[in-house]
C-alpha cells in the first residue's frame, strides 16, 4: 500500500456504519430551517401569474390595476428582465417572463411583491393580460409530423433529440419468436412535499444573496446571473432546508422572480409556492410512447430487440435530450442482445414541459422491455425469472453502445435472491378488511380477490454521462479546538434528504480518524459539486470530499515529519495520534496541529465518458451501470379493480454500503415512487391543460398504500469507483413499476399497457 | 383582528390577523414556530399537524381566529427541554428522517396514537398514520420508529 492508500480510522461513525443524521435532531424538534421557513423583518412576499392557456400569443399586458392594491411594491414582466429573459439547465429555450407567446398552462407571465402573501397574490390576479389563444400541440406523434407547428422556430423542429442505437445487424436478424408490444407511461410528479421556495436578500455591494432549495447552486447560480445580467459572483446562493427533490429542482423555479423582486424594491423577497402552484412550477417525469419487438431463439435467447421510444418534453427542453440519451441506451435493460436498432425521440409539444426525476428516461424503457420479456417469457412457455437469467448480463457483457460492463453486474443474482425469498403467507380466510384491496372502503371481504406475483430487473447509469464534465469540488480542514482535532468538511453539494451530510463526515472520520467532523452549509462560496442528481453524490462529491481528506493527512504526516524530525516514511496517522511502527505513538494529533490549519481544496472528476456516436449510438456514454430487482405480489378485487400490494422484495447492488441505514432508506422511498407509478400517480392533461393539480387529485402512496418490503444489498465493489461503491438511489425506482404490474397481470389475466394500470383496465370498464 | 391563543403551554397574542389567515399562517409567519409544515393546504398531506386543545387536527384547515381562547400544541412544544419525547428519539434513531419535511407532522400524529393506543398493532399504526404523507421513505422505517416508541413510552409506564 501506498501512503494515500492508508486508512486512518478507527472511530467510530466512519465508512460503513450508519451514525444518526447530523440534522434529525433539529428535524424532529420542528427546527430544521426549511426554504419555506425563511423570515426577516422587512420581507416582502412575491406571488407569480402563470397563463392558463397551453398555447397563445401575448397581445398585451395592463398591470395598472395590480399597482392599485394597497401594500404592492412591485409588478414586473418581461420588459423588467435586467439580463437575457431566457434560461434552460441543457439548452437555454424558456424565458423567465412570457414575452410574446406562452407555450404551457402554468407559465410565468407576471410577479408580484407585496407585503402579505394575500395581497401579492390578489394583485396578481388583477393583471390583465389581453391573450390571442393558439391551437396547441398536444400530441407528441402528431409534433413530430411535417406540417406540425413548430413551436420553438430557432430549433427548426419539434424533435428535440433523435437518439439512434445501431448493434449488430437488427435487419437481417430472424428469431424462433418474436413479440411485439405498445405500451404508455404516465406523466408523474415527484410531488415532493417541500414547495418551491426560497428568499432573496440585497447585498450592500449590490449583489443578491439567495437562500433556496436546489439540487445544484451552481447551475442556478450561473442562469440567475445570466437573467439578472450580474456578474457571477454578486449572485451568491445559500442552501436552504430541502424537502424532498427527486429531480424537480434541477430546474429553475422562482430563483429568478424572487431576485428580479429584491433587486427592483430592495428589500428581501420570499416566495413560496402552494401545492397547485406547485403542480406547475417545476418539470415533470416524461411521458413516454414505446414500441417494442423482442426476437428470441425457441430456449429463450435474445436474438434482437426493436424499438421507438417517443418521449413528450413538454413546452420546454429542460433535460429532455439527456433524458433521451437514457432511454436509448439502457433501452433494452440488462440484458445481452446481439442485434439492437433503437430509436428515441424527445420532442416539444404544449404539454407541461418535462424533464429529470428519479430514474430519469430509465424509468419508461424499464416498463416497456420488461412488459416485453414477460411478454416473450408466456409466447416461450418459460419462467419469467427464467428467461430474465438466460439473458442476464455481467461483467463483461457488450452493451447495445458497444460499452463493455467493467464492473460487477449481478443481474441475475439479483434476480434469483427475489425469486428465491419465501413468499408472504396466503390471504387469511377471515382477512383484516385493511389487508384486502379497498380497504376499510368495506368493497369486498375476499370474493373476487386473487394473487398475483411479478418479477422485474431495471439498469440504470450513474452520473451525467455522454461526455459531460462531471466533478465535485471538496474543501476539508483539519485544526485543533481546545486540542482536540475537528475536521470541517466543505462542499456545495445539496442535502436534498438523501443523507449527503452524513456521508461525507462518515468519509471525514473515516480518512483522518477524527471523531468531530463538521459539514458545513452547502453554499456558492466553493466550487461546484455539480447536482444532487443521477444517484451520483456518492459517487463524486464522496470521491472529492476522500481526495481532500487524503491530501491533508499527506499533508499533516509532512508536518509530523518535519516537527519531529523523523522520516516521512512509515507515520501514519490514527485515532487522533501519529505513530509509526518503528516509534510508536510519537504525538497527539491536536497538539501536533496547535494552531496550525491544515487546507486543502480538490476538484475531482470521475472516469471521462465519450459521447454517443450521432448515427450508429455507439459510444462509452456511462461511467457506471447500476441494478436493482424486485418481486411485487398483490391481490386485486377483479370485479372491481382495486390493487392492494401485499408485499414488494428488492435486491440491489451497491457495491459498497457507505451508510448502510441510508441504502435501505433509498431503496425504500425509490420503491414507494415505483409503486406509485405502477397503480395510482399520473399528471392527467387534456388538450394541454392539466386536470389534478392537488394532493386530492393527484395521489401518493400513503403509508396504507405502501407494503412490507423485504431488502437484500449486495455489495459487490466497483474497482473504478471511491470505496467501490454504487449510486444507490435511482435503481429502485425503475425496477419496482414494472414487477408491480406484472404481478397485476399474472391476478387478472390482463395485458396492461399503460401505466399507472387504472380500476378500469383491470375491468375492462374503460 | 387580534387572536389570543395557548401555543406550547404560553399565552401568545397575534395582531393584525387578516380574516382568511388559517392557524398554520399564523404560527408561522406571526407567531415564530415554522415547525408544522405548508405541504398541500387541504388537509391531504398532514405536514401541518397540531393538536388543537389535546386533538390532532391540519391546522392549514383551521382559521386562525377559530383558535381564540384555546390551546394549541405544536412538534416544538413536545420535547422537555433538551430531551426528546420518546415518539422524536425514535425518528432520529431508526431513519424514519429523510428530507424531514413531513416529519413534524407524523411525530405529533404518532405521538396522538401512542397516547390513545400505548402499543399499537401494525395496522393500527397505518391506520392512524394515514393521512400523513412521506415522499421519502416509503413508510418502512416510520413504522420501525414507531414500533420503537410505543415500547419505549410502555417500557417507561
Amino acid at each position: 500500500m501506498t501512503s494515500t492508500e492508508q486508512r486512518s480510522g478507527t472511530v467510530a461513525g466512519g465508512v460503513g456504519e450508519s451514525p444518526t443524521r447530523p440534522d434529525g435532531v433539529v428535524k424532529v424538534r420542528g427546527e430544521f430551517a426549511y426554504s419555506s421557513d425563511l423570515w426577516r423583518e422587512d420581507m416582502l412576499w412575491g406571488a407569480t401569474l402563470r397563463t392558463p392557456h397551453p398555447y397563445a400569443r401575448i397581445r398585451s399586458i395592463d398591470i395598472s390595476e395590480a399597482l392599485k392594491l394597497p401594500g404592492v411594491k412591485a409588478v414586473l414582466t418581461h420588459e423588467d428582465v435586467p439580463g437575457e429573459n431566457i434560461y434552460g439547465l441543457e439548452h437555454p429555450d424558456q424565458p423567465v417572463l412570457a414575452a410574446e407567446v406562452v407555450r404551457y398552462q402554468g407559465e410565468p407571465v407576471a410577479i408580484v411583491a407585496a407585503d402579505h402573501p394575500e395581497t401579492a397574490r390578489r394583485a396578481a390576479a388583477r393583471i390583465d393580460i389581453d391573450y390571442e389563444v393558439l391551437e396547441p400541440v398536444v400530441d407528441s406523434e402528431a409534433a413530430m409530423a411535417p406540417d406540425a407547428t413548430v413551436l420553438h422556430p430557432d430549433h427548426g423542429s419539434n424533435v428535440v433529440r433523435h437518439v439512434p442505437i445501431q448493434h449488430g445487424d437488427p435487419d437481417s436478424a430472424t428469431a424462433d419468436v418474436v413479440v411485439t408490444g405498445e405500451y404508455e407511461v404516465g406523466m408523474q410528479d415527484q410531488a415532493f412535499l417541500g414547495p418551491e421556495s426560497g428568499l432573496a436578500v440585497p447585498a450592500e455591494d449590490g449583489g443578491i444573496d439567495l437562500y433556496v432549495a436546489t439540487q445544484w447552486l451552481h447551475v442556478d447560480q450561473k442562469q440567475v446571473a445570466v437573467a439578472l445580467g450580474m456578474p457571477v459572483d454578486k449572485i451568491r446562493l445559500h442552501l436552504a432546508g430541502v424537502g424532498g427533490a427527486f429531480g424537480a429542482r434541477e430546474d429553475l423555479s422562482m430563483q429568478v422572480h424572487a431576485c428580479m423582486l429584491a433587486q427592483y424594491t430592495g428589500k428581501p423577497v420570499k416566495i413560496v409556492y402552494g401545492r397547485e402552484e406547485s403542480f406547475f412550477g417545476h418539470v415533470h417525469r416524461h411521458p413516454a410512447r414505446l414500441r417494442y419487438e423482442h426476437g428470441a431463439t425457441k430456449d429463450g435467447k435474445l436474438v434482437y430487440v426493436k424499438t421507438r421510444m417517443v418521449l413528450d418534453g413538454g413546452a420546454y427542453a429542460s433535460t429532455t435530450a439527456a433524458v433521451a440519451g437514457n432511454a436509448a441506451t439502457l433501452g433494452v435493460g440488462p440484458y445481452v442482445v446481439p442485434n439492437v436498432r433503437i430509436d428515441c425521440y424527445g420532442v416539444y409539444t404544449n404539454n407541461p414541459p418535462c424533464g429529470a426525476m428519479r430514474g430519469f428516461g430509465a424509468v419508461q424503457a424499464c416498463f416497456g422491455y420488461e412488459s416485453q420479456m414477460d411478454k416473450l417469457a408466456a409466447a416461450l412457455g418459460m419462467d419469467p425469472v427464467e428467461l430474465r437469467v438466460r439473458n442476464a448480463i455481467d461483467e463483461g457483457a457488450v452493451m447495445p453502445t458497444g460499452q463493455v460492463v467493467d464492473s460487477p453486474a449481478p443481474a441475475a443474482r439479483l434476480l434469483e435472491l427475489v425469486r428465491d425469498r419465501p413468499l408472504p403467507a396466503e390471504r387469511a380466510a377471515e382477512a383484516d378488511l385493511r389487508d384486502l384491496p379497498g380497504g376499510v372502503s368495506n368493497t369486498t371481504h375476499g370474493e373476487g380477490v386473487r394473487r398475483g406475483v411479478g418479477y422485474a430487473i431495471g439498469i440504470k447509469n450513474v452520473g451525467f454521462s455522454e461526455g459531460f464534465d462531471d466533478y465535485s469540488t471538496a474543501r476539508v480542514r483539519l485544526l485543533a479546538v481546545d486540542g482536540e482535532p475537528l475536521v470541517s468538511v466543505h462542499t456545495a453539494a445539496a442535502e436534498v434528504g438523501q443523507g449527503l451530510v452524513t456521508l461525507q463526515a462518515q468519509i471525514a472520520r473515516t480518512e483522518l480518524g477524527v471523531a468531530q467532523v463538521s459539514v458545513e452549509q452547502a453554499d456558492t462560496s466553493v466550487g461546484s459539486a455539480g447536482s444532487s442528481s443521477a444517484s451520483r453524490q456518492s459517487y463524486v462529491t464522496g470521491g472529492a470530499v476522500r481526495e481532500a481528506c487524503r491530501q491533508v493527512r499527506d499533508a499533516v504526516l509532512d508536518l509530523a515529519a518535519q516537527r519531529l524530525d523523523v522520516a516521512r516514511a512509515g507515520l501514519e496517522l490514527s485515532g487522533g495520534k501519529i505513530a509509526s511502527a518503528e516509534h510508536g505513538v510519537l504525538v497527539e494529533l491536536g497538539e501536533l496541529l496547535g494552531s496550525t490549519s491544515i487546507e486543502r481544496i480538490v476538484e475531482w472528476r470521475h472516469r471521462p465518458t465519450h459521447p454517443l456516436d450521432p448515427v450508429t449510438g455507439q459510444g462509452n456514454a456511462h461511467v457506471q451501470y447500476a441494478l436493482a430487482a424486485h418481486r411485487a405480489v398483490v391481490d386485486v378485487d377483479v370485479d372491481l379493480g382495486l390493487i392492494k400490494v401485499v408485499e414488494l422484495a428488492c435486491a440491489q447492488d451497491v457495491g459498497k454500503a457507505i451508510n448502510p441505514d441510508a441504502v435501505l432508506g433509498q431503496i425504500h422511498g425509490g420503491t414507494a415512487q415505483g409503486l406509485g407509478l405502477a397503480i395510482m400517480e399520473e399528471i392527467q392533461v387534456s388538450g394541454g391543460v392539466v386536470r389534478n393539480p392537488s394532493f386530492t387529485d393527484y395521489l401518493i402512496p400513503t403509508i396504507l398504500d405502501m407494503p412490507p418490503m423485504a431488502v437484500d444489498v449486495l455489495e459487490l465493489a466497483d474497482p473504478h469507483a471511491p470505496y467501490g461503491l454504487r449510486g444507490v438511489g435511482e435503481p429502485p425506482t425503475i425496477s419496482s413499476t414494472p414487477a408491480v404490474v406484472a404481478a397485476i397481470r399474472a391476478a387478472t389475466g390482463r395485458a396492461l399497457t399503460r401505466i399507472p394500470v387504472r380500476p378500469e383496465h383491470i375491468t375492462s370498464t374503460d | 383582528m387580534r387572536v389570543n391563543v395557548e401555543v406550547n403551554g404560553k399565552q401568545r397574542t397575534a395582531d393584525d390577523v387578516w380574516e382568511g389567515e388559517s392557524l398554520l399562517y399564523v404560527l408561522r409567519e406571526r407567531l415564530g414556530l415554522p415547525g408544522a409544515k405548508n405541504a398541500c393546504e387541504q388537509g391531504e398531506c398532514g405536514s401541518c399537524t397540531v393538536y388543537l386543545d389535546g386533538v390532532p387536527v391540519c391546522s392549514c384547515l383551521v382559521a386562525a381566529g377559530q383558535t381564540e381562547g384555546r390551546s394549541v400544541r405544536t412538534v416544538e412544544g413536545l420535547a422537555d427541554g433538551d430531551k426528546l419525547d420518546p415518539v422524536q428519539a425514535a425518528f432520529v434513531a431508526e431513519g424514519a428522517v429523510q428530507c424531514g419535511f413531513c416529519t413534524p407532522g407524523l411525530i405529533v400524529a404518532a405521538h396522538d396514537l401512542i397516547a390513545r393506543t400505548p402499543n399499537p398493532s401494525d395496522a393500527e399504526i397505518r391506520e392512524a398514520l394515514a393521512g400523513n404523507l412521506c415522499r421519502c421513505t416509503g413508510y418502512e422505517k416510520i413504522m420501525d420508529a414507531v414500533r420503537t416508541a410505543a415500547a419505549a413510552a410502555g417500557g417507561g409506564q
